[in-house]
């Protein structure tokens, strides 16, 4: 378990002393998060590591997890992919059960906390207890919500407005709702693998193994083998930067290997890098945060040139090792990144080839880049201001007006 | 005896309004019916987001206007607005609705964003939170202002005035109220926009050791 005052020497102790502050503001009260997995996935990653922080801050924190066989998780499978605009078919039947499956398990739940903190669509209806219970209810949308199919969104949006208050982690999410919504983005942890600092010869070891040259420019993209994420166009970006500037291709991430499509993204990018040792297609399993982290920080530039992305985090991790990344404006993106303040935001082959050339042909400007984006991430997207924001959301359930004096 | 002053610190907790532009036409529309909190975030949330940077990026308007509408006249407008000089965030909100009307009422044709990059309204709920300092003398002010958080310095010198609509900000109140109205006045005169905010304190603690 990771210490809170490990993070003092990264943030201050001014930050951690404020976080104690509002804990204690919040009086002893109790949250109970409630969500789908407790191993696996974003939130429950995320909950894993905020909770022993929040606790040892004074805030009692409890976690419940919901069941649920497979019928119902091919139903909530089904929402996610009508949310992110997929067109998918949900009969009567399944949004029946769906409710049926949450009901059953609200019968099992000891709702003992005084703020029950719901994550994500599968235990959305748990609500239809909040007239037994009564207590603040707030529910946490960790997903994108910008192309949702109507007849799914429809369904949530009569359960999202039981609850006290919304929470997105992007503005383009947002809907016209009858209850408080709140803007809480998601964060990177600096003490985790994939983010601490790294001895130089750990870095360098990561380099020799995959056959990377350190001497020369390293371009990078990490993310899953994805059409989403435009390995080819990075490769488009980087055939054309390479007639100028003598650097090398990186692209490193993973993917289920069960995952067809996941392959055939992964066949059609070693095809177009055939021929060029200078690209570095690295398939990498699950758990190799070192690697990523070491790659990142080997980095001349960093590119993460999506074509859809929820809060694209791997930006924040990128910027937080003071790297200048070049990134598409989509999704949860440009929050992270300021136009030629902290980064470059584009939105084509063309200008990402463009500013690339730039930043490798200019270092003083590219590290300018670097250290502006640390330091966004630093006051912005850190696990420290993550748990300032919830504190501030719990605390906000209990007051009126939009300005508290604590 | 000299009244004390009590230094305060304060956080946003940043809330969507679900609304959102796609064009000027939009932009004018919303700014005319979103909460003052709203015109008070867009204008003032790259100053704490981005306090190290300097120069600093522009409001919010301005910053759409210029890079996704590809309108660099129209947002020049936005952020050449002296924001220092509105009393409060009606009155702001009354100079941008101005520029915007005279530009659609001129302006032939109306540029559109691409889909997704449209201008999203939000706001804010303040808190405001006491700290453990508390200046006796203008010498202790100095002290301790080189101690206080960044947010401390940002609560008095911009959310007072602006957003809590105080008449002046905070510390210029409290020298006036001990008898030192040309520090008071030297306080006033600083433009805390056009500088970081470590820049700022600099400049304060500066002015303040001349009058210790």
């Amino acid at each position: 378990m990771t210490k809170i005052k490990k993070y003092v020497p990264i943030v201050g102790q001014g930050v951690i002393d404020e976080l104690y502050f509002l804990a204690e503001k919040f009086g002893g009260k109790t949250v109970q998060n409630i969500n789908s997995t407790a191993v696996g996935g974003g939130v429950a990653e995320i909950l894993t590591r905020m909770i022993p922080l929040m606790r040892q801050l004074g805030v009692e924190v409890l976690w419940d997890v919901i069941k649920g066989n497979e019928k119902f998780f091919s139903i909530t499978k089904k929402f996610h992919n009508a949310l992110h605009g997929i067109n998918v078919t949900i009969t009567d039947d399944d949004f029946k059960y769906f409710v049926s499956v949450n009901h059953e398990n609200a019968k099992e739940i000891n709702f003992s906390g005084d703020v029950l903190f719901i994550h994500d669509p599968q235990p959305i209806a748990l609500v239809d207890m909040k007239h037994e219970h009564g207590k603040q209810w707030a529910w946490r949308c960790h997903i994108d919500f910008t192309q949702p199919q109507a007849d799914v969104m429809n369904f949530l949006q009569s359960y999202i407005e039981k609850y006290d208050s919304a929470v997105f982690s992007a503005p383009a999410f947002s809907r016209n709702l009858s209850i408080p919504q709140v803007l809480i983005s998601p964060s990177i942890d600096p003490l985790s693998d994939k983010n601490k600092e790294l001895r130089m010869d750990k870095i360098d070891r990561v380099l020799e193994r995959f056959g990377i040259d350190k001497e020369r420019p390293i371009v990078t993209q990490i993310s899953r083998f994805d059409y989403l994420k435009d390995p080819l166009g990075v490769i488009e970006v980087y055939k054309r930067v390479k007639q100028y500037v003598d650097c090398q291709l990186v692209l490193a991430g993973g993917g289920a290997t069960d995952d067809p499509e996941g392959l055939e993204v992964l066949e059609k990018v070693r095809t177009a890098a055939a021929g060029d040792s200078d690209v570095h297609i690295i398939f990498l399993p699950p758990a190799s945060d070192i690697i990523i982290n070491a790659l990142q920080r080997a980095s001349t530039v960093i590119l993460q040139k999506s074509l859809k992305e929820g809060f694209g985090l791997t930006v924040a991790e990128a910027l937080w090792k003071a790297k200048p990344v070049i990134a598409s404006a989509v999704g949860g993106i440009p929050l992270q990144i300021a136009h030629k303040y902290s980064g470059i935001l584009t939105y084509s082959i063309d200008g990402t080839a463009y500013y690339l050339k730039q930043l490798l042909n200019d270092q003083t400007y590219a590290n300018k880049l670097g250290i502006n984006g640390k330091e966004h991430i630093k006051h912005n997207f850190l696990i420290t201001r993550h748990i300032r924001d919830y504190l501030l959301l719990f605390l906000s359930l209990y007051h009126r007006g939009d300005i508290i004096h604590l | 005896m000299y009244p004390s002053f009590y230094f305060k610190s304060n956080f946003h907790l940043v809330t969507l309004l679900g609304l959102k532009a796609k064009d000027p036409v939009e932009l004018l529309e919303k700014i005319k019916k979103v909460p003052r909190a709203s015109i008070y975030y867009h204008t003032h949330r790259f100053l704490q987001q981005h306090h190290y940077l300097s120069p600093e990026p522009p409001n919010d308007f301005a910053y759409w206007l210029i890079n996704v509408l590809n309108l660099k006249d129209l947002g020049e407008l936005f952020a050449g607005v002296d924001t220092v000089s509105f009393r409060n965030m009606e009155s702001l909100r009354a100079e941008f609705i101005k520029i915007l009307e005279t530009y659609l009422s001129r302006s032939g044709r109306i540029a559109e964003c691409a889909e997704y990059h449209e201008f999203h309204f939000i706001s804010c709920l303040t808190f405001i939170l006491p700290t453990p300092y508390v200046a006796h003398s203008v010498k202790e002010f100095r002290g301790i202002l080189s101690k206080i958080s960044i947010n401390s310095l940002y609560f008095h010198m911009f959310e007072a005035r602006m957003r809590l609509e105080r008449d002046e900000n905070d510390f210029s109140a409290w020298f006036k109220s001990i008898g030192k109205n040309d520090l008071a006045r030297t306080i006033s005169k600083l433009d805390p926009y056009t500088i970081t905010l470590e820049g700022l304190r600099k400049k304060i603690i500066e002015t303040v050791s001349k009058y210790d």
